[in-house]
């Protein structure tokens, strides 16, 4: 159980038309079902699983994607795009948070790109990507060219800032309220960001990985089940 | 002492006066506002109203009977379904999505489920015959899920008999889950990898008949509403919303298809084999309240018809598997009608608890660990019957979500009320958001 080589490592999926992506490893994990420091006896403490997320492709990409990403990288400012990821057959654009709006922006209006309705933003937290905690997610359907397009953007825990791009999609208010509410991702320049699900005075970020779930036990017929976030879990 | 009412009380704040009224109290309202004249009155409709559909509450600014400006609050029935999957199993999330939008449970449950099987590389996998239940479940559900809009609304304008007869149509569709999935709402019966079980025995007749019924009643609403004077007044020009507002606010599902753009994301994005039906997306292009009901009533129809195709195909298709044949993913129990009900089949119960212990082993690693899914993310979005339902899956390789986060057509189209209701009247609010047609339980989540 020493060796370095991670374990339980899940089968890569089938190579598509395009390169498959190096995978970025963002978290390390230890043992197994939950057990910390001494008292585990299973052998199992010794486990060791890399948390890997698809990395950047290499171009080209495949299908329409060269074509989009290339027109956006000539609008768009230098370095917009930290990094293309083509996974499942879906694109992925990684985009400095000082260049969101500018994006977004040619994305909507450019008449090549043209994706004229945004299906909202969704928070994702990586605790353990240190400067880059906080993702917010963005899709895109372009109507008129029958696409996809997801924008990822990145913000560290300390700094949590992304700007709001309500000017160029006013669809987008209830969504970074929402992930406001839930993540904490402050998104400025929005008109009116406060809580939309959650009580106005209600503390924390309730879908942050730092933020217990609750819970209580439940005695049925004289057996006692805990709450899901202390029952047994696999890493 | 007369009798007062301790909840209709006056009290002087900040703000200004605020009154609470519950209902045959308005005058004093009136004689409050008589001694001390205000320029506007701001009214809570809601969250407990039955015309707000759930629990939703608007903020109304009024100036006599016309809205000034008009909000929305949301958020009083979040049950915080995605942080809560985060901690169950991959299909274990089934049965909490199948809760969000109550009125169209399946279109939860396929939303999921693909983007599930997208991540799992299995999409090319699942096998005709589930494909074919799905479609037919979901195009049942959006029949059921139109009824009751059509019903909730009709009922707010006083249209009684359309909330019968809706209420009834309902019935039967809901019979039908009922026999398919073993439950009326809340089924977790499409699951990754496929759906949970075949189609019972006899439940093709009972489709068959099914549809003989609803071809035979459909035409009522048509006869009662379409050309009714007082349900087109009420109606028509009410909740005005062009192609432009649209897009800019992000609505989708009838909404759009009344402004005569015929956006449907069965036609062009297809999923679960749409391709391969026949079917048309109705438009109508007055952009109102009754454009939106007009679409849905046709939307109906076109529903049935893929609904007899999938009854043909299922014909063709007895004995057919309906899940993955990778065993390391789909569920290995199956479940069977015993004296008791609906419980484990009896045969898969001899066979892992007496002939084969690595079955046993099988049986508990899956159900208690469940599989791994590879890293990475995906979205999904597919035609609801309120518009895109997306859903954005990401796993960091483990056994349970990383992830779920639910673009929930009704939150997005909830978005509208303001600029639908803002310039009109008290009543025509309530027939702009049943137009939308927002279910709560989606909203919140």
């Amino acid at each position: 159980m020493s060796d370095s080589q991670p374990e339980n490592l899940p089968a890569t999926s089938a190579a598509s038309d395009a390169q498959t992506p190096q995978a970025e490893v963002i978290e390390q994990r230890e043992g197994m079902f939950g057990v910390r420091g001494t008292g585990d006896t299973s052998g199992f403490g010794g486990l060791r699983r890399q948390v890997a997320l698809p990395g950047g492709t290499p171009k080209p990409y495949g299908s329409w994607f060269d074509g989009a990403v290339d027109r956006l990288e000539g609008l768009a400012a230098d370095g917009a795009i930290e990094k293309v990821v083509v996974d499942r057959g879906e694109l992925t654009l990684h985009i400095k948070r000082e260049n969101l709006v500018d994006v977004c922006q040619h994305l909507r209006d450019d008449e090549a790109l043209r994706f004229e309705f945004c299906s909202g933003v969704s928070g994702v937290h990586y605790p353990e990507e240190t400067g880059r905690e906080l993702h917010a997610v963005y899709h895109f359907l372009s109507i008129t060219h029958n696409r996809r397009i997801r924008l990822e953007v990145s913000a560290p825990d300390a700094d949590p800032h992304i700007p709001s791009v309500v000017s160029v999609y006013p669809a987008n208010d209830w969504h970074e309220r929402e992930t406001w509410d839930f993540f904490g991702i402050i998104f400025d320049g929005h008109p009116a960001l406060t809580r939309i699900q959650m009580p106005d005075d209600w503390p924390g970020h309730p879908q942050r990985k730092d933020y217990p779930l609750g819970g209580i036990d439940v005695e049925y017929k004289g057996a006692v089940i805990p709450p899901p976030d202390t029952r047994r879990s696999y890493n | 002492m007369t009798a007062t009412d301790p909840y209709a009380t006056t009290r002087d704040t900040t703000e200004g006066k605020v009154f609470t009224v519950t209902g045959q109290d308005w005058d004093s309202v009136v004689s409050g506002l008589d001694e001390e004249p205000e320029e506007r009155v701001v009214v809570n409709m809601g969250p407990q109203h039955p015309s707000t559909h759930g629990v939703l509450r608007l903020i109304l600014e009024l100036d006599g009977e016309n809205v000034t400006e008009a909000r929305c609050g949301i958020g009083y029935l979040h049950t915080g379904i995605e942080k809560n999957m985060e901690f169950r199993s991959w299909v274990q999330g089934v049965t909490f999505v199948t809760r969000m939008d109550y009125l169209s449970p399946f279109y939860n449950e396929a939303a999921y489920c693909l983007a599930v099987e997208r991540l799992l590389g299995i999409e090319d996998d699942i096998p005709d015959k589930a494909n074919v239940m799905r479609v037919l479940l979901m195009e049942l559900n959006r029949i059921s899920s139109h009824l009751v809009c059509i019903a909730t609304g009709g009922m707010e304008i006083g249209a009684l008999t359309v909330m019968t007869i809706g209420f009834r149509e309902r019935e039967k569709t809901l019979d039908l889950f009922e026999l398919i999935t073993g439950l009326r709402m809340n089924h977790a019966f499409i699951r990754p990898g496929g759906v949970a079980q075949d189609l019972p025995p006899g439940a093709l007749d009972k489709i068959r008949e099914y549809i003989t019924w609803m071809n035979r009643h459909l035409k009522e609403y048509a006869e009662l509403c379409n050309a009714n004077p007082i349900f087109k007044a009420r109606l028509q020009d009410v909740g005005y919303l062009d192609l432009a507002g649209c897009m800019a606010l992000g609505i989708s599902g009838p909404t759009v298809r009344s402004t005569g753009y015929a956006l449907d994301l069965r036609k062009s994005q297809p999923y679960c084999g749409y391709e391969t039906y026949d079917f048309d997306v109705p438009t109508w292009d007055s952009s109102d309240a009754y454009g939106r009901f007009r679409v849905r009533l046709q939307e109906m129809h076109e529903s049935l018809k893929i609904v007899e195709q999938c009854a043909d195909r299922l014909e063709k298709m007895d004995g057919q598997p309906v899940m993955v044949a990778d065993k390391k993913i789909g569920w290995p129990s199956q479940l069977a009608v015993g004296a008791d009900g609906m419980g484990n089949s009896l045969d898969h119960i001899k066979h892992i608890m007496g002939e084969s212990m690595e079955a046993l082993i099988h049986h508990f690693k899956l159900v208690t660990e469940g599989f791994r899914v590879p890293a990475g993310q995906a979205y999904v979005a597919l035609e609801s019957p309120r518009g895109e339902m997306g859903c954005h899956v990401v796993s960091d390789g483990g056994t349970k979500p990383y992830r779920v986060h639910f673009r929930d057509p009704s939150f997005a189209n909830l978005q509208a009320m303001p600029i639908m209701c803002e310039g009109g009247q008290v009543a025509d609010v309530i027939v702009a958001v049943a137009s939308l047609d927002p279910v709560m339980g989606g909203v919140d989540r």
